[in-house]
Order: C-alpha cells, then structure tokens, then sequence
C-alpha cells in the first residue's frame, strides 16, 4: 500500500505543513508496512529535508509551466506520477485546492482535515475536524483510494529520518486556462496557520493603534497574530487575520486572547489549541469557559507587564 | 452571463452542536438553518454582477425539502431562480456530482460556491465540481471582475495574495472579501414577497454513490476549569505556561 504525500513549496523553500504531511504519511506507511514518497512541484530546497520526517522517495516535478500556481494543473502533475492508493496533503490554501480536483480525476475518497493518524488502514478511517471545531466525525473512505488533507498543527511534526533517494520528472501539463498576473508576498511575517503560538486580540483593545503592544508581545514570543471578526470587519486589522468560524480555523500550542468576548463563533476557530490564555477585564466574559489560564484584568496594563517577564525568561 | 451559485443550508452560527445518543448522526433537533455564511458572500457578489452586467442567477441546493427555506432566502436576496436536488446530502463528492449535473446542462459562465460549509468543513465541493465539469478553479477567493469570457481573480494565498485571470467558464470558491461584510444583503419586504413566486425547480439525483461515510461523531470534550491568576502575580502565569503547560 504505497504512500503518497504532497510536499508544499513556497517558491521553492518546503512549509512547515509539508514536513507534517510527510510525517504524517510516514505514520501511515508505518501501518501499511510500506514506505513513503513524498512529491514536490520545482522545489529549490533539499530532499534531505524530507527525508528526515520520513520519505524514501522524494519525486521533483519539474514544470516550467508549473511555476505559478493552478489548482488543475497541478493536481494533472501529481496525477501523473502519484502511483499509489494512498495519497497526504497538508490542509494549506493551495494543498486543499488540488486535492478535490485530484479526488476526481483518480476517482478516490476524499477525507479532509483529518486530527490523528488514521484509526484503520482498511477501510481507511480517521478522525477529522467538523462543525466548524464544535464537534469530530470520524470518516471511513470507500473505494480502493483515498486522498486525506491534514489540518496543520493537528499531527505535529514528528522527525523520523529514513535514508532517502531523489528522482526527477520532467513534465510538461498544459496549463492554459489560469494565468497568475501578480504574485504578493508580505514578507517576514509568521504564518498565521503555521505558527505555534498566536496572540490574539478583539474589541477590547479599543481601537487600532493600541495593536503595537500585541504586536510586540508576539514578537517577545515568537507568535504571529490575529484577531476577532469585528476588529477586522472594522478594518482595524487584515481580515487575512480574523480567526474563527467564518474566519481561518487554527490550532497553536498556545492561543493568547486579549479583549475578546469568546462568542461561539470565535470559539469555533480556536478551541482546538493546545492551551488558552484569556485575558478580560470582565471576570463573566464566556471565553473564561473555554480557557486553561485567565487574568481578570485590564489588558493595557496586563499586556505590556507580561511582555516584559516573558523578555526576562527568554533571556 | 448565467450564474449559478451553490448554496449549502448549514446549523445558525450559534447552535450548539449535538449528535445522536448513538453518536451516529447530527442531531438536527431544535437546529435553525441558515445559508451557510461563506456561500452569502458568493451569492452577493453574483447578485451585483447581475446588477452590473445584467447576469442572471440561479442558485442551487443539494439537499431535501426542509432546505427550501433557505432557497426562499437565496432568492430574497436577489437570485433569479432556483434548483434544488432532491437528495439529502451524504458526502462532498455525491453533493458535487448533482451540481455538476445540472450545470453540465445549464449552459452557466460562472459557477460560485463558497470554499467551505461551516457544517462538515469539507471545503471540497468546488474543486470537485470544477473537476467534474473539467473547468479552472480558484479557491478562497478574495476577490473577482468578470470582463466578457475572462474573469480576474484574488486567491487568498499564506502570508499573501494572487491576482489571476481566468478564462470562463470556470468555479470561483470564494469567502470574505468576495464582497465586503458590510455590503452583504439583507433581504427586504419586497425581496421576501417576490421570492414566494420564483421559479424553484425540483430535479431527482442521478446517483446516490458515496465516497466517504461518517461513521460516528463525538462532542468536543470540555477543558478543565480555568486557573484564574492575578493580574498583580503575572510571574504565576508566565511559571504556569513555562513550567505546568511547557508551551513557552
Ligand atoms: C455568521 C457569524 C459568523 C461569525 N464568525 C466569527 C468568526 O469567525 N470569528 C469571530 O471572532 N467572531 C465571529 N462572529 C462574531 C461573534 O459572534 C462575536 O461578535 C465576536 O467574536 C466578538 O468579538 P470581540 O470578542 O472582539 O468583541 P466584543 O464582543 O465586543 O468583546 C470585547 C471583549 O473585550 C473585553 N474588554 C474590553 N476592554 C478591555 C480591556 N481594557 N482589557 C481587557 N478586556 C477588555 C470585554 O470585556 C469583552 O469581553 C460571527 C458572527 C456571526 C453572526
């Protein structure tokens, strides 16, 4: 039972979330007693970095007309060298677009934003994220292949070095119907996604230039940031920021929450963290429900107090 | 320009999420139905596309009759008309294969959905759909002109934004920022009124094959009780997160 993964590139440079697909599909070929090659479109970085979560086999597509994105294009690629029953991507923007469509083309099982190695190889079966955070399906495939999305920061990713070998395709899929005309890329920014911790904040930081002393303790701590959905609504913050149901759903190690209430649909984008931190100035606030740690307080003299002890630890 | 936007009637934002006492299935009781929001804004954005370039909207819904509720809403909020397949959905790929169904046959420039359902969070029916009907695709899409037999659009990218145009027909998944928040509609008296009377057609499935089965569901299990620490003692908070929850 070969194991494919889709090892994700940012211009060349592997993500985060490829290492966790690839450990991820190393899990399951463990199940499988089978091994893992991980595929990758036009990547620059090395293969030995794939090798050490896990993949024997790294298969470098290289496509000129692959050098901008596109959902079908792509899934053609990994289409064609993909030879396998068993098929990981990581649950990125991009990943999450060419799965459906490969799903189709090889007339697998789709399971998306699978939480755990999966429970049964045989009918595949995994438990994924559903009702946006507020609950778990467990999902069994039918049919002899699957295709399985992880949600990032679920898995983990768990080194596990193997001895590797490269192998280079050269393609050429037609690419014709999209065009990528620009191409932004705000640089040095954490991953909102990616990040292991967030801090985040709401209305209660009163307006958007109180943001600088969230940003400075994400910075202290490495995080990246986010925030409620009427802070960016407002426009106070990108709503590339805004977390939540309706938002972008997350998972860090730790989830800081400064001034926000802890409505549902707030809840619903972050109550699968590690650990929670919520920090209020109203001790009913229901995000205190949800949380591991609370300070009842006023977060302009919280925020910048905590900053200064967390620079002291670190040194 | 035809227009066909899927719609996905999904539990309001605020239901408590409940399954059987068997945990085998969703506990639809005492659940209200909304158009699932991210679909709103694919729906907004084909209905000012219909007021600037005098398209024409047709919405659809995979699902069983208790769904025409919000079909009636889809279409108070400006859609011409509506079909809906009479079949409650079991998973992205059966729900995928009746929209393309009938768009195969619907002649539609574009095809809208929303990237994802805020219920089983599939986010796989729009690629599916773009697949079957062998069209392009952009995903959580932030944006979108149409300009004759090309449309341009924004995907939401990590850490950025990608701007690509894209020959019609094509499947726009799109969310928040397809349209801005604050220009999503609210349907008036007049809309309420006009939709009782617009067309909503009723077609059979072609199929019931299911690619993927939800075994059983389970509840969220609750943290425990929170650790309140003072405000005056943060040296215990940032102790705890160093030591108890090693997450610093
Ligand atoms: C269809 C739909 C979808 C939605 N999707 C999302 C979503 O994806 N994400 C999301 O976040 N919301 C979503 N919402 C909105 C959600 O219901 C809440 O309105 C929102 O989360 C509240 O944001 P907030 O906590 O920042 O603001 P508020 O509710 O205004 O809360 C502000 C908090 O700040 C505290 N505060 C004030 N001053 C201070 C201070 N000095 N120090 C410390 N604390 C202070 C207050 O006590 C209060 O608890 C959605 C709503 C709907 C209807």
């Amino acid at each position: 039972m070969a194991v494919f993964v889709y090892a994700e590139n940012i211009n060349g440079v592997y993500k985060k979330a490829a290492f966790e697909a690839v450990a991820y599909a190393k899990a399951v070929a463990d199940q499988a007693g089978d091994t893992v090659t991980a595929i990758s479109v036009n990547p620059t970085d090395s293969s030995d970095l794939l090798y050490k979560y896990g993949a024997s086999n790294v298969i470098n597509i290289k496509d000129e007309g692959l050098k901008s994105f596109s959902a079908k294009a792509y899934a053609q690629a990994v289409s064609e060298v993909a030879n396998g029953n068993i098929i990981v991507f990581p649950h990125t923007t991009d990943a999450s677009s060419i799965a459906p469509m490969l799903a189709v083309m090889n007339g697998f099982a789709l399971i998306t934003n699978a939480l755990a190695a999966p429970e049964s190889l045989s009918p595949f079966q995994v438990k994924r994220r559903a009702f946006s955070g507020k609950g778990f399906m467990h999902a069994k495939a039918e049919g002899n292949g699957v295709i399985v999305t992880v949600s990032q920061n679920a898995f983990g990713v768990k080194e596990n070095a193997v001895s590797g070998s490269e192998e280079v395709k050269n393609l050429s899929v037609a690419n014709e119907d999209t065009k990528v005309i620009s191409h932004e890329q705000s640089s040095g920014k954490l991953d909102l996604k990616e990040a292991e911790v967030v801090v985040s904040a709401g209305r209660g930081m009163k307006g958007p230039e109180n943001w600088g002393m969230i940003e400075e303790l994400a910075n202290v701590l490495g995080a990246a940031t986010a925030c409620s959905k009427p802070v960016s609504d407002i426009g106070w913050r990108p709503h590339t920021e805004h977390v939540g149901q309706t938002g972008k759903a997350i998972s860090p190690n730790l989830y800081i929450a400064v001034g926000i209430s802890g409505a549902i649909q707030h809840l619903a984008g972050v109550n699968s963290s590690k650990t929670i931190v919520v920090i209020n100035s109203d001790a009913e606030a229901p995000f205190f429900k949800s949380a591991d740690y609370g300070v009842v307080g006023d977060a302009f003299q919280i925020i910048p107090a905590l900053t200064e002890k967390i620079k002291a630890i670190k040194g | 320009m035809k227009i066909l936007v899927c719609i996905s009637s999904v539990p309001d934002t605020t239901s408590k999420i409940n399954f059987t006492a068997d945990k085998s299935a969703f506990d639809k009781n005492g659940i209200q139905w909304v158009i699932n929001p991210l679909d709103e804004f694919a729906l907004t954005k084909a209905v000012k596309l219909q007021e600037s370039q005098g398209a024409t909207v047709t919405v659809i819904n995979v699902g069983d009759a208790g769904t025409e509720p919000v079909i009636r809403k889809a279409l108070a909020i400006g859609a011409n008309d509506a079909v809906r397949v009479n079949l409650d959905p079991k998973d992205s790929f059966s729900t995928a294969k009746e929209i393309a169904a009938v768009a195969q046959n619907g002649g539609y420039d574009l095809i809208l959905c929303g990237k994802e359902s805020i219920d089983y969070n599939g986010g796989s029916v729009p690629g599916m759909v773009a697949q079957l009907l062998n069209q392009p695709f952009v995903n959580a899409s932030v944006g979108l002109d149409v300009n004759g037999a090309e449309a341009t659009a924004v995907r939401e990218i990590e850490g950025g934004k990608e701007t690509i145009s894209v020959k019609l027909p094509a499947v726009i998944a799109g969310q928040k920022g397809l349209v801005d928040e604050k220009d999503l509609i609210i349907p008036n008296m007049r809309g309420i009124m006009s939709a009782r009377t617009k067309p909503l057609q009723v077609v059979e499935p072609t199929s019931s094959e299911v690619k993927v089965q939800g075994v059983s569901y389970d509840s969220v299990p609750p943290r425990a009780a929170v650790k309140i620490v003072s405000p005056d003692n943060l040296d215990e908070l940032v102790r705890l997160l160093h030591e108890e929850a090693k997450v610093i």
